[in-house]
């Protein structure tokens, strides 16, 4: 399989998925390679069986055709043939379907990520170690929202840092996301990250990836949404652990300044009429 | 030859017969097959020709980048009737209930269907189906705009409202009630309407892949009909079956929808396969090879075909992946199996390259490759990748265009002579499949790469930056060559129906009994019958020094 995630690099990105993101892009990409091969060798078999009768049997003068009917042991040969082609086929699939779905650990040059209060470890999916970073995503029409989890004990994740488009992220870490929908279906799907999987209202996917390189990976939602989905699109920017440490708190600052606006705004507006209306639907 | 034997003359008049009347109330108050299978035939490729329509306009629309022609609600319209008219009222209806009408009782050696004045209604109702789904273009929000396959919770009331929507809902429904209706008809027609010696074995493989077309149609329309009445009920009654708010499941849409959607593939494939069969054995003067093991095909793909929906939701995490990979990667094999049955056929067979043909050739190119984009796509993990996207679009246009119109252009080309009496011009019919084939594989090829450098399906525009602009400007212009061949046929169609040279009875020594009456067929089909004793009857009354081998 190693040698399979390197091919890709070799054509360089024409006919093959997106890759080079994070392994699990890479592993669909060598997945897909195998299987063009061996589907390209099976083309070009049948047609040039077909070519070679379209040639050899034409109409010609003087020329029967022979009133062959079948032959039982050809055809029972070719439906085994069919058969274990597939079998192969299925066993490569099966085989890789762990290592694309399943989260590795993250590596050594990651987000620390030792302390588990910060970040929430449960979920459908999770690295062999448990450890990882969790990221819920949520479609709306039309626009990605993303709440960094675990930065408060609220484990819906009200009071989280959030961001809307751009997905900070750090590098070398095992990100985990929560795909949810709010409104109608959506599908998450970053190209180079891996595979999509849909926001269904009302039930909770997940997925992952792991960056190396820093830098942005551009995607937008896959499945449609409704007169925006052309213009629902996302941007993951992996960045080194400590300057995601350093953006995660200045956006826990900026939340916190915020609340502490809006308190204030709050005991100003207390003094005046009409103010429990306001701190009724603040609450 | 046996020919003149088999148009005795009618000796004695015995009585009157009441004559149907002419003209137009003759087409439309007429019970005949052969009649409403024409009327089927015209009607569909009418609408094939509105939906390639719509197609050019969203080509149009996405030559270039960022381009603001069509608005984001005009196209969302566009290709939800495309979809919805190529597939319920094009490529169904032209091949199960046109060709099919058409055909069956002609190669049965029947005189009409089952239940004429039923096959009447579901002609009606299929074309009051598409007027209503397409009225929608009339109403204020315009048609339907959520997709061919209408995901919940887009199409509840909230999400979609107007008129549009219901007005899909309600067409659809209509045309799914007259596929049901002719499904019931040509079983009950193959069933009990066989003429002596036309055992279910010695039937043509088109009859064969109908019956099995039309038993797929009655186990899946049903489902489609009663997800319809739920998702009314939700838009109108203040149901919530799709409605996550009130506790209802979005999955179960998904779920509901692609029960029938996936049968519904083969109900656009299994008749177009049965053109491909009935076409390359006569134009290559052998039996099919493998009857038997075609038909053995044709049941396993059928019998898969319920138990793979699922492959159609493996990006929503809530399917056993393993179980659906097999059980779609397995339809590869009974499909394999009908290609080397089709190279068999023509093997050591004296081929004839005709327009026919042609289009057959280009099906077993088209349909082999779509096929191998679908052993792709039968993968999870790849699907993960291509899901949605530009990729899945080339491949089922590959499956569908390339595969099931192309084989039903080789159908136009081999039957018009039956209906009309006279032949198509060969050298449009070439010219025209030559513009077809370029402009499909120029518009759809470069589609695949699209994908997969992750331009998804259904956007109305996409951004300069993103590399796709060169792309999509090759499609944009294969598309309109494509175009420009399927006028080609329309043309065609006309000038051959005046001028064409005059068939015959039986143009390419065919081997099934439509060949046996005269071109066209008179009202009730057949004065008299070659006797019936293998799968190509006429081919032995033709040629008695070649007689079909009888209990192979």
């Amino acid at each position: 399989m190693a040698a399979l995630a390197l091919a890709p690099s070799a054509f360089a990105g024409t006919f093959t998925p997106e890759s080079g993101g994070s392994p699990n892009a890479n592993h669909i990409a060598g997945l897909y390679d195998l299987t063009l091969y061996v589907a390209l060798v099976i083309f070009v078999a049948v047609e040039g069986a077909l070519a070679y009768a379209l040639i050899r049997f034409r109409a010609r003068k003087g020329r029967v055709a022979k009133q062959m009917h079948g032959n039982t042991r050809l055809e029972i040969g070719w439906t085994i043939g069919a058969a274990l082609i597939v079998t192969v086929l299925a066993a490569a699939t099966f085989i890789s379907l762990h290592s694309i779905r399943d989260p590795v650990n993250s590596g050594p040059g990651g987000l620390d990520i030792s302390d588990g209060v910060q970040y929430e470890t449960t979920g459908a999916i999770k690295p062999p170690n448990g450890r990882a970073l969790t990221i819920q995503v949520n479609g709306i029409q039309y626009i990605w929202r993303y709440t960094y989890l675990g930065n408060t004990s609220n484990p819906d994740g009200l009071g989280d840092p959030y961001s809307y488009y751009q997905m900070v992220v750090p590098t070398n870490t095992t990100v985990i996301l929560k795909v949810v929908s709010q409104d109608v279906v959506h599908s998450w799907w970053i190209p180079q990250l891996g595979g999509k999987v849909q926001a269904v209202p009302g039930y909770t996917n997940y997925t992952w990836f792991k960056i190396a390189k820093p830098g942005n990976y551009k995607g937008q939602c896959s499945f449609l949404c409704g007169r925006g989905h052309a213009r629902m699109i996302a941007e993951v920017t992996a960045v080194s652990p400590a300057r995601y440490v350093q953006w995660i708190n200045q956006q826990k600052a900026y939340l916190a300044a915020a609340d502490a606006q809006a308190s204030t705004f709050r005991a100003e507006l207390s003094g005046k009429p009409g103010a429990a209306a306001v701190e009724l639907t603040n609450k | 030859m046996a020919t003149a034997a088999l148009n005795p003359v009618p000796q004695v008049v015995a009585h009157r017969v009441e004559r149907a009347p002419s003209g137009l109330v003759g087409w439309i108050t007429t019970t005949d097959h052969k009649r409403i299978g024409i009327l089927y035939l015209v009607t569909s490729f009418v609408f094939f020709l509105l939906g390639g329509v719509e197609a050019l306009l969203m080509r149009l629309q996405l030559g270039e980048a960022n381009n603001t022609l069509i608005t984001p609600e005009v196209y969302n319209q566009l290709f939800t009737m495309h979809g919805t008219i190529m597939l319920f009222v094009f490529l169904g209806p032209f091949a199960f209930a046109g060709l099919g009408n058409y055909l069956v009782p002609l190669m049965i050696g029947a005189p009409d269907m089952a239940f004429p004045r039923f096959n009447s209604l579901s002609y009606w109702l299929y074309l009051g189906g598409f007027l209503l789904m397409s009225a929608g273009f009339l109403t204020n929000n315009g048609a339907a705009n959520f997709g061919w396959f209408g995901y919940a919770p887009l199409t509840e009331a909230i999400h979609s409202p107007g008129p549009g929507a219901d007005l899909w809902i309600i067409g659809v429904g209509l045309t799914g009630l007259s596929g049901i209706f002719t499904a019931v008809n040509i079983i009950t027609t193959i069933f009990t309407l066989r003429a002596p010696g036309m055992v279910m074995f010695r039937m043509p493989i088109f009859v064969w892949n109908q019956m099995v077309t039309m038993f797929l149609l009655l186990l899946a329309f049903p489902v489609l009909t009663s997800a319809f009445a739920l998702l009314w009920i939700d838009r109108h009654l203040g149901g919530h079956f799709f409605d996550q708010n009130d506790g209802g499941q979005p999955i179960l849409w998904q779920n509901l929808f692609w029960f029938f959607g996936h049968p519904e593939v083969y109900i656009l494939a299994l008749p177009y396969f049965g053109i491909v069969t009935e076409v390359l054995a006569t134009m290559s003067k052998k039996p099919v090879f493998g009857y038997k093991g075609m038909i053995g095909a044709t049941l396993s793909i059928g019998a898969l075909s319920m138990g793979v929906w699922a492959h159609h939701m493996y990006t929503t995490g809530a399917v056993l992946l393993p179980f659906f990979a097999a059980m779609s990667l397995l339809i590869a094999v009974p499909t394999g199996i009908k290609f080397f049955n089709w190279i068999g056929t023509m093997w050591r067979g004296t081929i004839t390259l005709n327009t026919a043909v042609l289009f057959c050739l280009g099906f077993l190119v088209m349909f082999l490759f779509g096929g191998i984009t679908g052993v792709i796509l039968a993968q999870p993990v790849l699907d993960f990748q291509l899901h949605n996207t530009y990729f899945i679009v080339a491949h089922f246009h590959y499956v569908m265009f390339g595969g099931s119109a192309f084989a039903a252009f080789a159908g136009i080309y081999y039957w018009y002579p039956k209906m009309t009496g006279r032949l198509l011009s060969e050298k449009l019919g070439k010219l025209s499949f030559t513009v077809m084939f370029i402009g499909f594989n120029l518009c759809f090829f470069p589609q695949h790469d699209l994908g997969l450098r992750g331009m998804p399906r259904r956007i109305e525009t996409y951004s300069a930056h993103m590399g796709w602009n060169f792309l999509n400007m090759l499609s944009s212009i294969g598309a309109y060559i494509a175009g420009v061949g399927v006028l080609i046929t329309v043309c065609n169609l006309f000038v051959s129906y005046r001028k064409g040279e005059i068939a015959g009875d039986n143009p390419w020594d065919g081997q099934t009994l439509e060949w046996a009456c005269s071109s066209p067929p008179p009202d009730h089909n057949f004065e008299a019958l070659p006797p019936i004793r293998s799968e190509r009857p006429l081919w032995d009354a033709n040629h008695p020094d070649q007689l079909t081998k009888v209990g192979h």
